[in-house]
């Protein structure tokens, strides 16, 4: 008997596959020299917010509730990433070391804040914790616009007032300089490291939602009460994935801090946390490898098609609305379910013909 | 007495902020949806009061009138085509559509209106008040933004109170089915909230731009925000306590700004949602939902 492969591991070898096949395609077009400068820039980037959509999709596609604060715990890795960055660039030169340390420090910076704010957040549901992940990421916002750090050789100083207020030694480097953001972070990000950390959370994910504790978030998901009566512990569970999100998040943040050499705060407003939500949302609610296609078209899209950029905003809107209208009411949904079943028993027909003949012997 | 200037102008900002959160706490308690797109509804009356008042040189009456009925018919629009389908659909499919009409109506305002910050001509007509010999000098806006809540959230309890289309209200907030049984009609009482609600967000719209005059397609969405955390701060669904939790996170937010840090005064009305939410979710005179299995 042939050994069978259960449907969610084929599922996820075949997102592996396409991504490997997609990215020794982008190197050998590098390698080559046929890609232009714009996309070059844009592949760290494609790579950020596919690690942001999969991260999101696992607190709305897996837990089912609505997180707004993405771009919050971005904003904390690439922060917390940066100044660990700037600190150790001059005593550990050699990226490869540096980077995967930036990472880390970013992720569990992230990682942390996600678990001090899910505790309180993960007791309210629905529209007050949409609300209030959006509050904390504008608070964290808000909070890193108005921080100045700066180091010299006595060591750290902090302020939330102005950088006159740090008292800096006259030998001293700014870090963070409150709006004006970040600067002097090392270039380490490079697409293959991008691409490999992708990688890396789309197999987290992949594992998350095929093992003990991910069917125990889509059981919460489903029958929060059920789920709690048979002894399951809701708040853990809860925890564990926006933890896990967070994380994933801040390792984009990373990423992201990385990839540029100054960075402002304010890019890290709600309108990014919307993005990433669009990404899920067209990829498809629950659906890992939909959240990363969505997020490469949708990313590359603008830069492609330059005249529809002005659109691009609306159309997303658009999408949104569409999208969740289709999918959530009765009647078009049957309707569109009712189509689709046709249309796949037109090429089914014969195929399901010979398997019973095939039965039958 | 800067401190009482300040104290004023916090009152000021907050009686905004309740006639906003007036809009959310209706919405709320009649179709329990977070009207993500409520904020964009105040930007979208107050570029209706600046076309007409600038583009087409009407009266600052007339304007304000135009804005009240753009914002209204767009309510029930809204309303009709992008929630009504959703009605019996999970809340996060609601909550996305709901932001998703909120960028879309920034962004249609973008192309409309291009980037440009537009500068608004203020609508109020009354002098400003001067106390203690000049020591405490109170704006027009400052007045006019006062008085224009409290008529409406006295208006607005008397309607719901003892008006028949207000008790319907009601009636379709305590318990959908057992309204529509008694011969509610529910969608035309829903209908009838979102218009409300919206036109109460034009008025909002003209007052904020009044006293903060620049106008620009996302000048709706942080008081919109804001406006909520004042309804959840207040008990949500609850007329007098959306006037409270306005003008206290009016007043917060602008004692916060002025004696604690500018960048900061938005963290710190956040942060008070957030400790409202965990010491008391239901508000200070929101009532107590029993989660049934």
């Amino acid at each position: 008997m042939k050994k069978k492969i259960k449907p969610m591991t084929r599922k996820s070898f075949i997102t592996y596959g396409l991504l490997l096949i997609v990215f020794v395609a982008v190197e050998i077009l590098i390698s080559t020299g046929n890609i232009s400068s714009m996309l070059k820039g844009l592949l760290v980037p494609i790579c950020v917010y596919s690690i942001l959509a999969v991260s999101l999709n696992l607190t709305v596609g897996f837990l089912g509730e609505l997180s707004l604060g993405q771009a919050g715990f971005m904003c904390i890795g690439a922060y917390s990433s940066a100044i660990f960055s700037n600190l150790v660039k001059e005593t550990i030169t050699q990226p490869l070391i540096r980077f995967p340390l930036a990472i880390l420090v970013g992720g569990i910076f992230a990682a942390l804040f996600g678990i001090i704010i899910g505790i309180p957040v993960l007791r309210l549901r629905g529209d007050y914790l949409a609300i209030v992940t959006l509050a904390f990421g504008e608070i964290i916002k808000n909070v890193f616009a108005a921080l100045y750090i700066g180091y010299d050789s006595a060591g750290l100083h902090i302020s939330l007032k102005s950088q006159g207020d740090l008292g800096l030694a006259p030998d001293g480097k700014m870090i963070i300089n409150g709006a004006l953001g970040i600067s002097g972070t090392p270039n380490d990000s490079t697409f293959e490291i991008a691409a490999a950390i992708l990688f890396i959370t789309l197999i987290i994910a992949y594992n998350f939602v095929n093992s003990r504790t991910g069917r125990a978030v889509m059981s919460i998901r489903d029958n929060r009460i059920a789920a709690e009566s048979v002894g399951l512990n809701i708040t853990k569970y809860k925890l564990m994935t926006f933890a896990l999100t967070a994380f994933l998040a801040g390792v984009a943040g990373v990423l992201y801090s990385h990839n540029f050499y100054s960075l402002q705060a304010s890019k890290f407003d709600y309108n990014l946390s919307i993005l990433v939500l669009v990404f899920v949302v067209l990829g498809g609610i629950g659906n890992i490898r939909g959240s990363v296609i969505a997020a490469i078209i949708l990313t590359m899209l603008p830069e492609l098609l330059r005249s529809i950029n002005n659109y691009r905003m609306l159309m997303y809107a658009i999408v949104l609305i569409v999208m969740m209208i289709c999918t959530s009411n009765e009647t078009i949904r049957s309707f569109f379910v009712r189509n689709i079943e046709k249309f796949k028993g037109l090429f089914k027909k014969n195929k399901a013909q010979t398997e019973t003949v095939k039965e039958g012997e | 007495m800067a401190f009482l200037e300040t104290l004023i102008n916090g009152i000021s900002l907050g009686s905004i902020y309740a006639v906003i959160a007036l809009g959310y706490t209706l919405v709320y308690g009649i179709a329990k949806m977070l009207n993500f797109a409520h904020g964009d509804v105040i930007m979208v009356g107050g570029y209706a009061v600046f076309t007409a008042m600038v583009t087409w040189n009407w009266s600052p009456w007339l304007a304000m009138l135009f804005a009240v009925v753009v914002c209204t018919l767009l309510g029930i629009t809204i309303e009709k085509v992008a929630y009504k389908p959703l009605r019996k659909a999970s809340s996060l499919s609601v909550l996305i559509t709901a932001i998703g009409v909120s960028y879309f109506l920034q962004n249609m305002a973008l192309l409309i209106f291009k980037e440009k910050p537009k500068v608004f001509t203020s609508v109020v007509n009354i002098p400003k008040i001067t106390l203690f010999d000049g020591k405490v000098v109170i704006k027009g806006e400052t007045t006019a933004a006062i008085i224009t809540s409290v008529v409406i959230v006295v208006a607005l309890s008397l309607f719901i109170n003892h008006t028949q289309k207000g008790r319907a209200m009601l009636a379709v907030s305590e318990d959908k089915d057992a309204a529509q049984l008694m011969g509610i009609n529910v969608n035309s009482t829903i209908s009838l909230t979102f218009a409300i609600g919206s036109g109460l967000a034009a008025v909002a719209g003209m007052l904020l731009c009044s006293s903060y005059p620049t106008l620009t397609n996302t000048t709706g969405a942080m008081p919109g925000i804001k406006a909520f955390v004042a309804a959840v701060f207040g008990g949500i669904g609850s007329i007098p306590g959306a006037m409270i939790g306005g003008i206290l996170i009016g007043v917060i937010e602008i004692l916060g700004r002025a004696y604690i840090s500018p960048q900061l005064a938005d963290a710190i009305v956040f942060a008070v949602l957030i400790l409202v939410l965990m010491v008391k979710p239901t508000g200070i005179m929101g009532k107590k939902i029993n989660e049934k299995v």
